[in-house]
C-alpha cells in the first residue's frame, strides 16, 4: 500500500532538506520511494509543496486532492490551503507560526487566524509551535526538522533510524542542533 | 549502488557513466540541475554558455573532435538553438551528441508551454523520453550509443515531473569509449548546398532505419493485460496510467517518441478493442496513430493545456475519485515576490513614479509586473526587451522616446540582449536601455554568467565588463547607478531620457541572496513619527506591513537596504542600531 506525505510551507523554510531526510530514511528502510519538488520559484517566498510517496511499488510522483495520509505544514495558513489534499482519516501536522503572504502584507486580504479551529472540526490536527522548539534547539531554521520529528511519531519507523538518516543529510557542524530539534518535535506534548 | 536521485541528477549520472566529456548549457527551469550535477564530476568539462545556441554549437565542436558531448536547455531555449539543430541533423556526429531539453507543462516557471516533441520530428532527430529517474539514467547512456550508431544527435526529453522528482536509480561505473582521431571530412561537415544535398537523403534514410529500430527496441514496451481497451502513453503519463490501472489494462509504453514505431502500434491496436492515447500537451502520438488509419481517442478526453495527473486519468476514464474536505475559511494566495532588499525594487519604484513605459524581459525582475509596483508593460522572451524597445520607439517616435525604457538582467543581456543593443546603435534609435545587474543569474537559482567573474565551478573566470561592452557597440552614454539610491536613479533616468541619442543605464547591486552579500541590521519604525501615510507600502517590500495603523518592519526579513527610509517624509524609519 502506497503512503503519501505532503510537505508544505513557504519558500525558504527548508522543505528540501526535510524531503531529502525522508527520502534517505525510506530508501534505507527498503521502500520504493518518489519525492517530487518544484524548483525555480521557491526562493521567492511563494507557497511551496513537496510530495513524498513510498510503498512496495510507487508509480506517480505527485499527490492530489483526497489522497495524502499526512500533510506536514511549516506554516499555519498553508495547512488550510492544502487540507483538501488529505485523504479520509488522514492527519495534518502543522506549525502554528504565521508568515503573512503579500496580499495580507498589503492589506488586500486578512490572515485566517482561526483556520486551525475549522480544520480541527473536520480532520485530525496535530499543531505545535515549531518555531519556539527550533529556537530551543539552537536555530530558528530547524523548524523543518522539529516537524519531521513530529511526523516520526506516526510513521512507525524506529526513532534511531530517523537520527541515522539525519546525520547523513545535514552538515557535520549542524548535526547536534538538528538531533535536538528532531527530539523536541518527537517528544512534544501539549 | 542504489540511490535516490531527481531526474536531472540521473541524467547527469548517465552522462558521467557514458563517458561524456563536455557539457555546455544555459540555465533554464526545469533543466538547470542536469548541468549543475554534471559539474560535480571532475571527469566532465562543464560550462555555462551565454545562450543555448552557443551551447549546442560547443557540443557540436566537441563531437566533431570525436568526444561524447551534451548540451542542456529548457523548452524555450531550444527555440534559440533551433538554427544549429536543423543542420546538425544533416552533419550528424563523430562522438555521440545528446541534447537534453526539459518541457514545463503547466508553466511552473515559463512563459509558454510549447511541446518540444515537434522539434524532434521537424529536425528529424530521434528523441527518447524517460518516465522516471532510472530511465533518465538508462536512456541518457543509451542515447550516446544510438547517436554514434545512427550518426545523429539524440534528444533526451524531460518534463518538470520527471526532472524534479526523485526516484531510485542503480548506478554503475564510468566507461569512456575510445575517441576516434580527428579526420577532416568536408562532405559530411561543410554544409554548403552541394554537400547538404547529399546529406538530406542520408537523413531520410536514417529516419527509415530509426523507425525500424523503434519497432524492435526495448525503449518501447507493450504490457498486455486482460482488458478490452489499451492505452498508448509516454513519460510521466505512463506513471499516472499505472497509478490508476495497475496491471489491469494493456499499455504500450513509448520510450522513443521520435520516430514512432508503425508495426508495433498496429499490432497493439489489433490486440485491443479500443485505443486510448494519454499524453501531455499536444496530441503528438495521437496524430501519428490516426495517420496510420487507426481509430483512437486522445485529446477529446484529455486537455492539451497544462499537466495531466492520476486524477485527470481517473476522471477521464470515469473511475471513482477520492472525496476530500472543503475548507470554508478564505485562504489568501501566496504568490512569489521580489525579496526584501531586492536591488531591482528601487529602480522599479523610480520607473513607476515617473510613469515610464517599461518593456521587460525574462528573470526575477519579471516579478516587478505585480502590484503595487506594476512596473512592466511587456515580457516576451529572452532579449526581447531591448529589440522591442527599438521597435516601439521607431514606431512611436518623439511621442514615446523620452518616456520609455527597457529593463534586462545581466545574464539575459549576455544571452541575447547585446544583439538588440547593436541594433539600437546601428539603426540610430533614441532608446534608453536599463541593465539590472545583480551579478548573478537569479531566477534559476544563482548560476554564474559571463559578467560575474566566476565559472560554473565557482573558480575565477574572465569578467565581461558591461560598460566597456556597451561603449564598444557604439553607445556613448553609459551610466552606472546604485538602485538603493532613489534620488540618483531618478536624476540619471531623467537625464538619459532627455538625451537625443541611445543610452544605457546599468543599475548595479548584487542579489541579496548571494552569500557574499552581508545584510545590515534590520530597520525599525518609530511609531510616534509614523503618520500612517503608507508611502513605504508602495515599494511592495515583503518586510513592511501595517500593524495597528502604523508601518511595521519584520526584523527576520529586513536586510537594511534603506530604500524605504528614503520614501518616508517623516523620518520615521531608523537604522536598527540607532534606537
Amino acid at each position: 500500500m502506497t503512503k503519501s506525505i505532503m510537505i508544505v510551507g513557504v519558500g525558504g523554510q527548508g522543505s528540501l532538506l526535510a524531503s531529502n531526510l525522508l527520502g534517505k530514511l525510506l530508501l534505507s528502510e527498503g521502500y520504493d520511494v518518489k519525492v517530487s519538488e518544484v524548483h525555480g520559484m521557491s526562493q521567492r517566498g511563494g507557497s511551496v509543496v513537496t510530495y513524498v510517496r513510498f510503498g512496495d511499488k510507487v508509480y506517480s510522483p505527485i499527490i492530489e486532492e483526497g489522497s495524502a495520509d499526512f500533510v506536514v505544514s511549516f506554516e499555519k495558513l498553508e495547512a488550510g490551503r492544502w487540507a483538501p489534499f488529505l485523504k479520509e482519516g488522514g492527519t495534518i501536522i502543522t506549525n502554528t507560526q504565521q508568515i503573512d503572504p503579500m496580499p495580507v502584507v498589503t492589506g488586500a486580504a486578512e490572515y485566517p487566524e482561526a483556520i486551525l479551529e475549522e480544520l480541527r472540526g473536520k480532520v485530525k490536527v496535530d499543531a505545535l509551535d515549531a518555531l519556539t522548539l527550533a529556537e530551543e534547539a539552537g536555530s530558528s531554521k530547524a523548524v523543518n526538522i522539529v516537524l519531521m520529528g513530529r511526523l516520526a511519531k506516526y510513521l512507525g519507523i524506529p526513532y534511531e533510524k530517523w537520527e541515522e538518516a539525519l546525520r547523513v543529510v545535514v552538515k557535520p557542524r549542524f548535526i547536534e542542533m538538528n538531533i535536538k530539534a528532531l527530539s523536541l518535535g518527537y517528544n512534544y506534548s501539549e | 549502488m542504489k540511490e535516490l536521485l531527481i531526474g536531472n541528477a540521473a541524467v547527469a549520472r548517465g552522462l558521467y557513466e557514458a563517458g561524456c566529456s563536455i557539457v555546455s548549457s544555459y540555465p533554464g527551469t526545469p533543466s538547470t540541475e542536469i548541468t549543475e550535477f554534471a559539474a560535480k564530476y571532475d571527469e566532465i568539462y562543464c560550462e555555462w554558455a551565454p545562450n543555448e545556441k552557443v551551447a549546442m554549437e560547443v557540443a557540436f565542436g566537441a563531437s566533431l573532435q570525436g568526444k561524447r558531448a551534451c548540451c542542456c536547455m529548457k523548452h524555450v531555449g531550444l527555440n534559440v538553438a533551433a538554427d544549429p539543430l536543423f543542420t546538425l541533423s544533416y552533419t550528424g556526429v563523430t562522438g555521440g551528441l545528446v541534447i537534453c531539453v526539459a518541457d514545463d507543462p503547466g508553466m511552473h516557471s515559463s512563459q509558454n508551454e510549447q511541446d518540444s516533441r515537434h522539434y524532434a520530428k521537424a529536425s528529424k532527430v530521434p528523441m527518447l523520453e524517460p518516465s522516471d529517474s532510472a530511465e533518465a539514467l538508462e536512456f541518457t547512456k543509451f542515447a550516446f550509443e544510438l547517436s554514434e550508431e545512427f550518426d545523429t544527435p539524440v534528444f533526451i526529453k524531460m518534463c518538470t515531473r520527471v526532472a524534479h522528482s526523485q526516484s531510485i536509480v542503480e548506478t554503475s561505473e564510468r566507461v569512456v569509449p575510445e575517441a576516434p582521431a580527428y579526420e577532416k571530412n568536408p562532405s559530411k561537415y561543410i554544409m554548403i548546398p552541394a554537400n547538404a544535398k547529399k546529406r538530406h537523403p542520408f537523413v531520410e534514410e536514417r529516419c527509415r532505419k530509426l523507425t525500424a529500430f523503434a519497432e524492435e527496441s526495448t525503449l518501447n514496451r507493450a504490457e498486455y493485460a486482460e482488458s478490452d481497451f489499451g492505452i498508448i502513453t509516454v513519460g510521466t503519463c505512463y506513471q499516472y496510467v499505472k497509478e490508476v490501472f495497475g496491471d489491469d489494462v494493456s499499455v504500450l509504453k513509448i520510450g522513443m517518441i521520435n520516430p514512432l514505431p508503425v508495426e508495433l502500434i498496429k499490432s497493439f491496436a489489433e490486440k485491443v478493442k479500443k485505443v486510448y492515447i494519454v499524453e501531455e500537451l499536444d496530441g503528438f502520438i495521437e496524430a501519428h496513430v490516426k495517420a496510420l488509419g487507426i481509430e483512437c481517442t486522445g485529446k477529446e478526453m484529455f486537455s492539451n493545456i497544462g499537466e495531466l495527473s492520476q486524477l485527470a486519468v481517473a476522471k477521464a476514464f470515469g473511475k471513482e475519485v477520492p472525496s476530500h474536505i472543503e475548507v470554508e475559511t478564505a485562504v489568501p494566495g501566496r504568490p512569489p515576490v521580489m525579496c526584501a532588499g531586492c536591488p531591482h525594487r528601487g529602480m522599479y519604484y523610480v520607473l513607476a513614479k515617473n510613469k515610464i513605459t517599461v518593456l521587460g524581459d525574462i528573470g526575477c525582475y519579471t516579478l516587478g509586473a505585480q502590484p503595487p509596483l506594476s512596473a512592466l508593460d511587456s515580457t516576451l522572451c529572452m532579449g526581447a526587451s531591448v529589440s522591442g524597445l527599438h521597435g516601439f520607439n521607431k514606431a512611436g517616435g518623439k511621442g514615446t522616446e523620452g518616456k520609455t525604457v527597457c529593463v534586462i538582467g545581466d545574464s539575459t543581456f549576455m544571452h541575447s540582449g547585446i544583439t538588440g543593443l547593436v541594433n539600437i546603435s546601428y539603426n540610430a534609435s533614441n532608446s534608453t536601455v536599463i541593465i539590472l545587474d545583480n551579478s548573478i543569474t537569479g531566477m534559476t537559482g544563482h548560476q554564474q554568467n559571463p559578467t560575474t567573474g566566476y565559472n560554473i565551478k565557482g573558480d575565477p573566470a574572465a569578467k565581461i565588463d558591461l560598460e566597456t561592452l556597451c561603449k564598444a557597440v557604439g553607445i556613448n552614454s553609459v551610466r552606472v547607478v546604485d538602485p538603493y539610491n532613489l534620488s540618483e536613479c531618478d536624476t540619471v533616468l531623467k537625464e538619459e531620457l532627455q538625451k537625443e541619442e541611445p543610452s544605457v543605464i546599468i543599475s548595479r547591486r548584487p542579489c541579496v541572496l548571494l552569500k557574499s552579500v552581508k545584510a545590515k541590521p534590520a530597520l525599525k519604525v518609530d511609531e510616534d513619527k509614523c503618520k500612517s501615510c503608507k508611502m513605504c507600502m508602495k515599494l511592495g517590500c515583503p518586510a513592511i506591513s501595517m500593524h495597528g495603523g502604523k508601518a511595521s518592519i519584520d526584523a527576520t526579513l529586513c536586510v537594511g537596504c534603506g530604500v524605504c527610509t528614503q520614501m518616508c517624509k517623516f523620518d520615521a524609519i531608523k537604522d536598527g542600531g540607532e534606537q
